[in-house]
């Protein structure tokens, strides 16, 4: 049944994708690359999520279904993010954070 | 499952109702009576109120995923009297011409939000917690960039709505980790299950920090101030107290039915992010000019009083957490709604601009200076008793030193609340704001604010009616 790929495999794999969203979150100039990142942080919950659901508890669907939900979720976070973002390059001509920067102390 | 047990969601039904009935609304108003629905509204949510406060019966709903106690129902009722104080408030603000024919999304985004707090305050699963909080903060982005004609109002969205991305996907990370412990996400069954595991500890670790962005907790405050400044005041206002006041609520209450095994980790947490909230929100709070960025920087101080009822983990802990949000909304309510109502009138937000404001305008002065005193908590007025309650909470458990700090830090506090005081009655002014008569929804606003920081302060049976219905570990 299991195709021989242990579950630290996949654990590996989400903690890799989760913090690679978190460095782009933290290092991309472009918003819409910001909330690129934000979904692969999203998705790697989601593997995390899903893998857990598998491996350990495989009698019950918890895992699958808040799979399920984050995915979603996290559509309808991108399509109100866009939305703004939109607005953010009729506003500045610019979707480069370091062009919206009026507020600040 | 009966008619009877549905009506246990009967806060979350009825707004619902009142959504849909706005939803509906907007299709049949004419283009003419679109200002007048403002107050139609407003009526619409004080009914809303009204009905949320009759006794509701208690239960838990969909196998457990949704759990009515009388604490969520005081909880509820408590954003439900927040809510319509900012809905009274933005009522001028709303009349203007380029809001005029958006005066529908207004509420129905604010009524979403609402409901969503409702949902993250009654789960009694996590999946539900998580809709819950995704409710409350994606329409809030929205709002927040509701101004879509101004730079700031555009800027203040992008950065709620990134940095609450980011957070939920923290506080997911680490809900998969306890997943993974304990193999269900019920609130009930990971309480059962006590684990210890190290990956139990890294998965609260992870939750803590979500949930420190949703409450604007040092470290992850940084987008507060820049979201209160940007977006409209009663926004910042709804912001800084209803959603600031549902996090710690659903905080407090997954603190202490979730994870009272390791109650010794995150004491420890609490402590060091309580000290480094208060102290740096103080420090920030002290070079503040923009009145919003100021209240904003104070709410950031605030909200590290909050942890000091969290840390005990005793029932008084969570009486105080309770009654002091309470406070915290008629007393911050008060302070937005003066500095929202001069906005309006004048357009200046700047702290130099309230110099003499006590000449032109004692009134709005005079309540100024209540919400300051509460909100550093001079002993007549509520905030004194609500911080009095905090420290009692945290010096029950032996919290000394933690007391001792926060006590220092509400010195530093009060300096700066001062500054705003000392600026409205004794700095003099080449042009002070000139005089100006509110209208009718903004005095009761205040009124209503008013009269909650006096009745807070001094009802005794609040306390302990409150009291009654909290619990603790």
């Amino acid at each position: 049944m299991n195709s021989g790929i242990p579950l630290e495999y996949y654990l590996i794999v989400a903690t890799i994708m989760f913090f690679i969203g978190v460095y782009g979150f933290l290092t991309r100039r472009n918003l819409i690359t910001i909330l690129m990142s934000t979904e692969l942080i999203l998705n790697s919950v989601n593997i995390n999520f899903l893998a857990f659901n598998r491996f350990l508890f495989p009698g019950k669907l918890d895992g699958h279904f808040f799979g399920l939900f984050v995915i979603a979720v996290a559509a309808s976070e991108a399509a109100v993010a866009i939305a703004i973002i939109i607005n953010i390059y009729r506003r500045f001509t610019s979707i480069n954070v370091e062009n919206v920067n009026e507020l600040k102390y | 499952m009966s008619l009877d047990n549905f009506l246990m969601m009967r806060h979350e039904l009825v707004l619902t109702l009142a959504f849909l009935i706005i939803l509906v609304a907007e299709v049949f108003t004419g283009e003419k009576k679109k200002e007048k629905f403002r107050g139609f509204a407003v009526v619409l949510f004080a009914v809303v109120t009204a009905i949320g406060m009759l006794p509701a019966p208690e239960g838990t709903l969909f196998g457990g995923m949704y759990q009515a106690g009388r604490t969520t129902t005081l909880m509820k009722n408590i954003l439900n009297i927040g809510t319509l104080i900012v809905l009274i408030q933005s009522f001028t603000w709303l009349g203007r011409p380029e809001n005029r024919d958006r005066i529908h999304e207004y509420f129905m985004l604010l009524i979403s939000t609402l409901l969503g707090m409702y949902f993250m305050i009654s789960a009694g699963h996590f999946l539900m917690f998580y809709i819950g909080i995704e409710l409350a903060t994606i329409p809030l982005a929205a709002l927040a960039a509701f101004e879509r004609y101004k730079n700031r109002s555009a800027e203040a969205g992008i950065k709620l709505i990134l940095s609450s991305s980011l957070s939920s996907g923290i506080l997911l990370y680490g809900l998969s980790m306890i997943y993974g412990t304990v193999g269900s996400l019920y609130f009930a069954d990971i309480a059962a299950r006590p684990s210890t595991a190290a990956l139990t500890i890294l998965g609260f670790i992870f939750f803590f920090s979500g949930m420190g962005f949703k409450m604007s907790l040092v470290p992850f405050h940084l987008w507060t101030a820049d979201v209160y400044e940007g977006a409209p005041v009663s926004i910042a206002a709804y912001l800084s107290v209803i959603s600031k006041g549902a996090a710690a609520f659903i905080f407090i209450i997954i603190l202490y039915n979730v994870f009272p095994v390791i109650i010794d980790t995150w004491q420890k947490v609490i402590w060091v992010i309580a000290v480094m909230t208060i102290t740096i929100g103080n420090l920030f709070a002290l070079r503040q000019k923009n009145m919003k960025r100021f209240l904003a920087f104070s709410s950031i101080a605030q909200a590290g009083f909050f942890l000091l009822g969290f840390i005990g983990g005793s029932k008084l802990g969570m009486t105080t957490v309770i009654y002091y949000a309470l406070i915290y909304i008629f007393t911050n309510l008060a302070a937005f709604g003066i500095v929202s109502i001069i906005a309006e009138k004048t357009g200046k937000e700047s702290m130099d601009d309230y110099d003499g404001l006590y000449r032109t305008n004692p009134k709005l002065s005079l309540t100024m200076m209540l919400a300051m005193f509460s909100l550093a908590g001079i002993p007549p007025v509520a905030g004194f008793f609500g911080k009095f309650f905090l420290f009692a909470a945290a010096a029950e458990k032996g919290f000394y030193v933690l007391v001792a700090i926060a006590v220092l830090n509400t010195i530093v506090a009060l300096y700066y609340y001062l500054l705003v005081v000392k600026a409205m009655f004794i700095n003099k002014s080449e042009n002070p704001i000139t005089y100006f008569k509110s209208d009718f929804m903004s005095k009761l606003g205040l009124a209503i604010c008013i009269a909650g920081i006096v009745v807070t302060g001094f009802a005794s049976g609040l306390f302990e009616m409150i009291r009654n219905l909290s619990y603790g570990i």
